[in-house]
């Protein structure tokens, strides 16, 4: 009877789909800010890359809060697992292929992460990309050998560090008289290394916090104690 | 209506993940596929943000050594899910942070077995009477008495 109704249910929903693809506009978009934002962004900003313009500097206070988001599940994730017991039994350390495979690609990992976070102003990439890509740097080896695990609390004082370090960036703006997370410093040249003013910092900052929060959230799901 | 419009397949996708997340969420009784579906509802939500200002042939909004291309894609949605994806596999830790929780409390992740051990664990301990069907309103151990008075009556 359940699965009758869910079905009935899905097959509405699907309907009422159908009927909207019929008066769907496909070529005209209603939303226009973005062109708007394409037209004046390399000006504005200095970055070469207009959506790390838009992530950090037209709406970077969403990003803190998503960055908040990010934070509060992490931290549940941590409070729900909880504390492994001493005497709980573990898993056994993984096959040949993939310790051999964890211990190369960890400094690879690590270098492609922060390329990609270093160089979220010019190309496509970023820190949350990259963030997630330091994340599993860390974890692959806490996934070849379960017996070794990660420091929580050097994590957790690097995640606070990093985003103590994205609101003090947004606070030094009010001081210079302007709005919370305005662009600082010289905006160089467009399209160099160094360029964009605090995008960059800003960026390497969301890297660092989503990179630690994420491993420490994965190290404790692999923590978390086998079934007896 | 050309049916093989790029429009039409791509938001054909958008909206088809979601369905089959949606479908997933209602239709299965297992936790591990109910957070599956919810992973393929976010796909789906998120490729439907991205499509809501989609242009044929716009190239991505970047400036590549100092040439501005003729149409550069809508930075705005592309920013929101760049985020959105961060967010959901946080998101999808978390609910399965909670499905091992369940494991560890109830020894299965089947819903319906885990609806009735937590039915028992209320009867056993605030004397609520099991309900007949998932329907039927709790009967708690004052009604039963008024109820019992009033058939003595």
């Amino acid at each position: 009877m359940r699965r009758f109704t869910a079905a009935l249910f899905l097959l509405g929903l699907g309907v009422m789909i159908a009927a909207i693809y019929q008066h769907m506009d496909f070529s005209n978009t209603a939303v226009n800010a973005g062109q708007a934002i394409n037209a004046v962004a390399a000006e504005e900003t200095g970055a070469a890359n207009f959506v790390t313009s838009v992530v950090l500097a037209y709406r970077g206070i969403d990003t803190l809060l998503e960055l908040t988001i990010l934070f509060t599940a992490a931290m549940i994730g941590g409070m729900v697992l909880g504390r492994r017991r001493v005497d709980a039994p573990r898993d056994p350390d993984a096959g040949f292929i993939l310790r051999t495979g964890a211990d190369l690609l960890f400094p690879l990992l690590l270098v492609v992460g922060l390329y990609i976070i270093l160089h979220g102003h010019l190309t496509p990439g970023g820190g949350f990309q990259g963030g997630v890509i330091l994340a599993s740097a860390f974890f692959l080896p806490l996934l070849a050998r379960p017996g070794s695990s990660i420091n929580q609390d050097v994590i957790s004082i690097v995640e606070g560090l990093a985003g103590a370090t994205f609101i003090i960036i947004g606070l030094l703006a009010m001081f210079d008289g302007k709005e919370f997370l305005t662009p600082l410093l010289d905006k160089g040249e467009l399209g160099a290394l160094i360029s964009a003013g605090t995008l960059p910092i800003l960026y390497l900052a969301v890297g660092i916090k989503v990179g630690s929060e994420l491993a420490g959230l994965l190290a404790h799901l692999a923590e978390a104690e086998a079934l007896d | 209506m050309d049916i093989l419009d790029i429009n039409i397949i791509l938001y054909s996708a958008a909206f088809g993940l979601m369905l089959i997340g949606i479908g997933g969420i209602v239709i299965s009784n297992h936790l591990i596929r109910i957070i599956f579906g919810i992973a393929l509802l976010e796909a789906g939500a998120n490729l439907l943000l991205l499509l809501s200002t989609y242009h044929e042939g716009a190239s991505a909004p970047i400036i590549v050594d100092g040439s501005v291309p003729a149409m550069m894609a809508d930075p705005v949605p592309q920013a929101l899910v760049l985020t959105a994806i961060v967010i959901g596999v946080g998101i999808l830790a978390l609910a399965l942070s909670l499905a091992i929780r369940v494991q560890r409390a109830y020894g299965t992740l089947d819903m319906r077995e885990v609806r009735l051990k937590l039915e028992q664990e209320i009867s056993e301990n605030a004397g609520i009477e099991m309900p007949s069907s998932s329907h039927a309103p709790a009967v708690t151990t004052a009604n039963s008495a008024a109820a019992q008075q009033e058939s003595g009556s």
